[in-house]
């Protein structure tokens, strides 16, 4: 849920990357940490196994600059995308003003897709959301790999409503920001709706 | 549509403000603050040094979120207040409807006198997280409110 402080004159903003496991959604947040200047960012917070998997979140603030005189800060948070963490998932939609979903590529990982955007669905519902009026944006991810399927099936497959598609490799950060900027800019659209 | 956006005047602001002071002082607390069950820091008093607030306010809310799912699993509502205990800093958070109030404090107090000075300020605040929100709705009904002003090129701009 944004938060407007007028004694701070500060703008919080809550963004989820969803997706199915290892689709690269902790990839993205390291693309956008790394290429970020000091200044404009936190911490990047990763509760994550030994084995570098996500166990609960990944977590950073990332300031934006100001809107009319107000800083705005998105605070950008992962899920953590195996199967069986299911209640973190839950958890992490709480309060959210918009969602990326972070789709794999790979031939093989198509139902994996599915899936996770099908429980995507469940969990907003069940947080009182609903997928088709929030800002969202679908990023197709691992574009570089050799087994991808073609954007317009994979789009086809997997887009929802009239929602900006991105193709990315996030591991060197193509379509990375274009992703960010497009979640971004609906959230502050919508802010400005009221 | 997300939810109705929280909006914080300067005068609640400042009132929260107090609280947090006074419960800092009463409670011989290092460090006090408000988080939103969400995650987003909304005040803080005291002794920060070099503590980054708003990765602590998410982890705050992550761990309460968490535990609070822990409760259903156990057949309770939640758990309205949890305690981490470490050799020196310890911390005492309290579930006050959407938001937390969580207190760092170290050997200069104890858990007795957190909890007790605790329960005093979780009614103030309260309060005034209840005009919050009255307003907050109110705001969003305002269709002369300052966000709708915002235009396409003030959201541009931010992207460079």
């Amino acid at each position: 849920m944004t938060f407007i402080n007028y004694a701070s004159r500060e703008i919080n903003c809550k963004i989820v990357y969803y997706g199915p496991g290892l689709c690269g959604k902790t990839t993205n947040l390291q693309y956008i940490y790394d290429s970020t200047a000091p200044q404009a960012k936190g911490k990047l917070i990763s509760l994550a196994t030994e084995t570098d998997r996500t166990l609960f979140f990944d977590f950073m603030p990332l300031e934006l600059g100001t809107v009319r005189g107000f800083k705005t800060r998105f605070h950008l948070y992962t899920v953590p995308g195996q199967v069986y963490y299911d209640a973190s998932r839950k958890l992490i939609l709480k309060g959210v003003d918009g969602v990326v979903f972070v789709a794999d590529s790979q031939e093989e990982r198509m139902d994996a897709n599915i899936e996770s955007l099908y429980n995507l669905q469940e969990n907003l519902e069940a947080q009182g959301f609903d997928l088709m009026k929030i800002p969202y944006v679908l990023q197709l991810n691992k574009r570089d790999l050799p087994n991808v399927i073609p954007i317009d099936e994979l789009s086809a497959e997997l887009k929802q409503k009239g929602e900006p598609v991105y193709e990315a490799v996030a591991t060197n950060g193509e379509g990375v920001f274009d992703t960010l900027k497009a979640v971004a800019k609906q959230v502050l659209t919508e802010l400005r709706k009221g | 549509m997300a939810e109705t956006p929280v909006i914080i005047r300067e005068q609640q602001f400042q009132k929260i403000k107090n609280v947090l002071a006074r419960l800092c002082a009463e409670a011989a607390a290092r460090v006090v603050f408000l988080v939103d069950r969400d995650g987003q820091p909304i005040a803080f008093h005291g002794e920060i040094g070099e503590m980054d607030t708003t990765s602590f306010s998410s982890l705050a809310a992550g761990n309460v979120a968490a535990t609070s799912s822990m409760a259903k699993l156990i057949g309770e509502d939640q758990f309205p207040s949890v305690v981490h205990e470490g050799e020196r800093e310890s911390i005492f958070i309290s579930v006050i409807g959407r938001s937390l109030l969580v207190v760092v404090f170290d050997e200069r107090s104890t858990l007795g006198l957190v909890k007790l000075r605790t329960k005093k300020a979780t009614f103030a605040v309260a309060e005034i997280l209840e005009d919050v929100a009255r307003d907050s709705a109110n705001q969003s009904l305002d269709e002369s409110s300052f966000f709708a002003e915002i235009t396409d090129e003030d959201i541009d701009s931010l992207f460079g």
